[in-house]
C-alpha cells in the first residue's frame, strides 16, 4: 500500500495540467461549466486537439495507436480535464466499439476503422436499445435478414444518444428467430446515409436534444459490416457493456460539481452568513464529500485490478450505483445552493436565456442537469439492473 | 374531528378536476408552456369563471372561501394537473394583499379574472429570509431590485416590499410606472418570471408591513404545499400504471419486489404529505401557524424529492422525455422546493419554533 503518487505521476499531472491550460480555449471551458449543450464543431475539435497529442484514445493498445495509459494515469487526466471543465469525450467509437473491433473485428475491420475513430472521420452512435427492450436488451426485434452480400434491416433503435451528429451506427440486431434470445443476435455497422435510415429528436426534459430515434426500413447493410460471427452479437455486447462501465463512477465529474457547489455556497447567503457555514447544509456536503473520497480510492482499486488483467465484473456495477448516487446527490446539493435562482428556465434552448437571468452567483443551470442527470442511474445498465447482478454474484453462485 | 370535504369545497373539487382533465392534457399544457406569454388566457378566464378566484377570498373580501381548506383544495387540483397559470402569485399572494388593504374594487376585478398581480418581495441574495428588504422607498418612490418575480410580464400591477428606515411596507406599482423596469424569463417548470429593478419609481403605500407579509406568506406556503401534493398524486398514479403495464423480462415490471416495495413507500409518502397539508391547513389560523407550516414544507420538500426521482427511475427513459407528462409533474414537485422557503429552512425554523 502506497497512497502517494510517485515522481513519475506527479509530473504526468503536471504535463497533463500544461497541456490542459495552453490547448483548451477559456470559451469551451466555459460552455462545459455552465452545462451548455454543444455544438458538433466543439466535440469535434477537443477530439481533433486530443488526437494530436496523441490522448484521444488512453485506453487503446499502443499498437493500434492508443496511449495505453495505467490506471493512475487515466485517473490523473479523468481528474485534471474535469477540474478545467474539458469537454467528455464522446465515447462511442473511441471507448465502446474499438475495444470489441479490436478483439473480435477482422484485420480489415481494424484497419479500416480504427484509424477513422482517430482522425475524426466517422461519428459513431450506439445502437442497442429499442422501445420494448431497454434492460430486457436481449429481447430486441430489430431485425436482419441476409440476401446474398448484404443484409437487409428492418425495425427501431431508440434513445441513441447524439444519434443525430453520427453518420454510423452499431446496432445489435436479430438474425436468428428461432433459437434461444441470447443465441440470434448478431453485431453490425450500419452507415447512417444508406438508404432507409431515418433519425427522429426526441427531447429530453431539460429542454436538450440529446437522443434520437433511429427507424430502419429495408435499409441493405454490406456483409463485411458484421462484427465477429453471425450470432455472437450478445457475446460482444457484453464484452462492450464492460468497458461502457469502466469509467461509469465519475469520479472527475463529481470532484468538479463539488467544486462548484462549494463556490456557490460561499458565496450564498443565509441569515447573514455563507450559505456553506450553514450547519445543514455544511453537513450534507461533508456527507458527500466523504462518500467521494473513498469512492476515488475504490475506483483506483478497481480500475488498476482491471488493468492487471482482473475483468472488472460486479465491481463495475458497484462503481456505476455508487459512482452515480454520490453525482446525483451533488446535483441535488447544487439546486438547493442556487437557492430561487434554480427556477429561472436558462437554457441554450431559450435564445438568450441566460444573458437575462443575472443570477448573482452565475451558478449555471443547475436545477436542469439535476433532471438530466437522473439519466446517470437508469443509462448503461440501470442501478436496478446492477443491483441485480451484484446481488447474484454475491448470493446466486458465481460469475 | 371530521375529515370530509364539506359540500362546497367537494364540489369545486369535483369541477375543477373535470374541467382540468377534459382541458389541461400535455399536449395542450406544453403549448401553453412554449408560447410566448407562457400561459393561457383563456384558461385564466375559464378559471376565473368556474369560482376558482372567488374561492381563494373570504366572504368579507368579496369571494366564497378563503380558508385554509379552500386554499388547499384548488391547489391540490392545480398541482395534480400540472397548471402552469400563476393563480399562486397572481390571485392568491397578490389579491390577498389588496383584500388585507382594503382595495375592494381591485379585489373584484381579480376575482373576475380581469386584472393580474406579481408580488414582488424576494430580492437577490436574500434566499428565503422574509426581512431581506433593501429595496428602499422614499417617500412614495421605490428603488430596488427584485428577484424572480413570477407573472411580472403580465401583471397590471406589482406588489412591492420596501423598506423605509426599520419599517418594511408593501406597495402598489403600475406596470407602467417610470422607472419600472420587467426582465423576463421562462421557468424550467413552466410559466415566466422576472427581475424587476425599480429606479425612483412611483408607488402608493398600502399600510401593510412585515407581520402582513407573513401572514400572505403563510397562505402561500398552503398553497404550493397543496400543489405539490396534487403533482406527486399525479406522479404515483402515473407510476403506479406504468409499473403493471410495462413488461421487461416477459413480465410487467411492478412484479419486480426491488420495484414494488419502492412503489408502496411511495403511496405512503404520499399520505403523510396529505396529512401534512391537512395540518398546515388546519393550523392556519391557530397560535401553532407557523411550526406547523415549517413541519408541513419540509416534509413535503422530502417526500417531493423522493416521489420525483423515484417516479423518473422506475419508469426509466420514458421519463425523461418532454412528451411524457411525468417530466412536467416531476418538475413542478422539485421546484416547489424552490418558494417559501426549502427543505433545509424549513428544518432550521421548526428547530427554532420548538426551542423558542
Ligand atoms: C439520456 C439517455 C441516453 C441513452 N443513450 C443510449 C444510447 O446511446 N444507445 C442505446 O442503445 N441506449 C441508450 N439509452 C437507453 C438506456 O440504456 C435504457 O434507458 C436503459 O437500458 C433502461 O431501459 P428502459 O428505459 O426501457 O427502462 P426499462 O427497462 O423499461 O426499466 C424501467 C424500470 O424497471 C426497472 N427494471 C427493469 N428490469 C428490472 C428487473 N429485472 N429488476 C428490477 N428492476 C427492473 C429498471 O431499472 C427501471 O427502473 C439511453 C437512455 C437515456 C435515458
Amino acid at each position: 500500500m502506497d497512497m502517494s503518487y510517485t515522481p513519475e505521476e506527479q509530473a504526468f499531472r503536471a504535463e497533463v495540467r500544461a497541456f490542459l491550460e495552453a490547448e483548451l480555449s477559456p470559451e469551451l471551458a466555459e460552455k462545459v461549466r455552465l452545462d451548455r449543450d454543444l455544438t458538433k464543431a466543439d466535440m469535434d475539435g477537443w477530439h481533433a486537439t486530443l488526437n494530436a497529442r496523441g490522448w484521444l484514445a488512453p485506453n487503446w493498445p499502443k499498437s493500434f495507436g492508443g496511449a495505453e495509459w495505467n490506471a493512475v494515469q487515466r485517473h490523473i487526466f479523468e481528474e485534471e480535464a474535469c477540474a478545467a471543465h474539458a469537454p467528455r469525450v464522446v465515447p462511442f467509437g473511441l471507448s465502446m466499439l474499438a475495444p470489441v473491433l479490436q478483439k473480435f473485428g477482422s484485420k480489415a475491420q481494424q484497419e479500416h476503422w480504427l484509424p477513422r475513430i482517430l482522425d475524426g472521420s466517422d461519428w459513431w452512435c450506439q445502437g442497442y436499445s429499442e422501445p420494448g427492450a431497454g434492460s430486457d436488451l436481449a429481447s430486441l426485434k430489430t431485425k436482419a435478414v441476409r440476401d446474398g452480400d448484404h443484409y437487409i434491416v428492418n425495425g427501431q433503435k431508440t434513445w441513441t444518444t447524439l444519434g443525430q451528429h453520427a453518420n454510423m451506427i452499431f446496432c445489435l440486431v436479430r438474425t436468428d428467430p428461432d433459437v434461444k434470445q441470447q443465441e440470434g443476435i448478431s453485431f453490425l455497422l450500419i452507415d447512417m446515409d444508406t438508404p432507409g435510415v431515418e433519425v427522429r429528436p426526441i427531447i429530453l426534459l431539460d429542454g436538450t436534444h440529446e437522443v434520437n430515434e433511429v427507424w430502419f426500413t429495408d435499409v441493405k447493410v454490406p456483409v463485411e459490416n458484421l462484427v465477429g460471427e453471425e450470432n455472437k452479437g450478445w457475446t460482444y455486447a457484453k464484452y462492450l457493456l464492460n468497458h461502457e462501465r469502466t469509467n461509469i463512477a465519475g469520479v472527475g465529474f463529481s470532484q468538479a460539481g463539488l467544486a462548484a457547489v462549494k463556490r456557490v455556497a460561499r458565496a450564498e447567503n443565509h441569515n447573514g452568513r455563507p450559505l456553506i457555514e450553514n450547519p445543514h447544509f455544511a453537513a450534507r456536503l461533508a456527507q458527500v464529500e466523504i462518500d467521494l473520497r473513498a469512492m476515488a480510492t475504490t475506483n483506483l482499486r478497481i480500475v488498476s485490478k482491471a488493468a492487471a488483467g482482473g475483468a472488472p465484473g460486479v465491481e463495475a456495477s458497484m462503481l456505476k450505483v455508487k459512482g452515480t448516487i454520490i453525482r446525483q446527490e451533488i446535483n441535488d446539493l447544487a439546486r438547493r445552493a442556487a437557492g430561487p435562482y434554480a427556477m429561472p428556465f436558462a437554457s441554450e434552448a431559450v435564445e438568450g436565456a441566460n444573458d437575462m437571468v443575472p443570477d448573482p452567483h452565475d451558478a449555471g443551470p443547475v436545477a436542469a442537469s439535476y433532471f438530466n442527470n437522473r439519466k446517470l442511474s437508469i443509462f448503461g445498465g440501470s442501478n436496478e439492473i446492477q443491483r441485480g447482478i451484484i446481488a447474484k454474484v454475491a448470493m446466486g453462485g458465481g460469475r | 374531528m371530521n375529515f370530509e370535504l364539506t359540500e362546497e369545497r367537494q364540489m369545486l373539487q369535483d369541477t375543477l378536476r373535470r374541467f382540468l382533465r377534459e382541458k389541461y392534457d400535455t399536449a395542450r399544457r406544453n403549448e401553453i408552456i412554449g408560447s410566448e406569454a407562457g400561459m393561457s388566457p383563456e384558461i385564466w378566464a375559464a378559471l376565473a369563471e368556474l369560482g376558482v378566484i372567488g374561492a381563494l377570498f373570504t366572504e368579507d373580501q368579496g369571494g366564497f372561501g378563503g380558508a385554509g381548506f379552500d386554499i388547499a383544495v384548488v391547489f391540490e387540483e392545480l398541482g395534480r394537473a400540472g397548471v402552469v397559470e400563476p393563480l399562486l402569485d397572481s390571485a392568491l399572494l397578490g389579491g390577498r394583499a389588496l383584500a388585507g388593504a382594503g382595495r375592494d374594487a381591485l379585489v373584484e376585478q381579480v376575482i373576475a379574472g380581469a386584472v393580474h398581480l406579481a408580488f414582488a418581495h424576494g430580492e437577490p441574495g436574500g434566499r428565503y429570509d422574509l426581512d431581506h428588504v433593501q429595496t428602499v422607498a422614499d417617500g412614495n418612490r421605490l428603488t430596488g431590485r427584485k428577484a424572480v418575480v413570477m407573472n411580472a410580464e403580465a401583471a397590471d400591477h406589482l406588489l412591492v416590499s420596501a423598506r423605509s428606515g426599520d419599517e418594511i411596507g408593501l406597495y402598489l406599482v403600475d406596470r407602467s410606472a417610470a422607472g419600472l423596469s420587467v426582465q423576463g424569463y421562462p421557468l424550467l417548470a413552466g410559466g415566466r418570471a422576472a427581475e424587476v429593478t425599480l429606479e425612483n419609481t412611483p408607488a402608493q403605500a398600502l399600510g401593510l408591513g412585515l407581520d402582513d407579509i407573513k401572514d400572505l406568506n403563510a397562505l402561500a406556503i398552503v398553497a404550493q404545499s397543496a400543489e405539490a401534493l396534487g403533482a406527486m398524486e399525479t406522479a404515483t398514479a402515473l407510476t403506479q400504471d406504468y409499473l403493471m403495464t410495462r413488461k421487461q423480462f416477459g413480465r410487467p415490471i411492478g412484479t419486480f419486489q426491488a420495484l414494488a416495495h419502492r412503489m408502496s413507500d411511495l403511496l405512503i409518502e404520499v399520505e403523510q404529505a396529505r396529512s401534512a397539508v391537512i395540518n398546515a391547513a388546519g393550523y392556519l389560523e391557530t397560535d401553532d401557524r407557523d411550526l406547523f407550516l415549517s413541519a408541513t414544507k419540509n416534509l413535503i420538500g422530502r417526500a417531493g424529492r423522493l416521489v420525483a426521482e423515484e417516479s423518473i427511475q422506475m419508469h426509466g427513459g420514458i421519463a425523461m422525455t418532454q412528451e411524457y407528462e411525468l417530466a412536467h409533474i416531476a418538475k413542478r414537485i422539485v421546484m416547489a422546493d424552490h418558494r417559501f422557503g426549502d427543505t433545509d429552512y424549513h428544518l432550521e425554523r421548526y428547530i427554532a419554533l420548538c426551542v423558542a
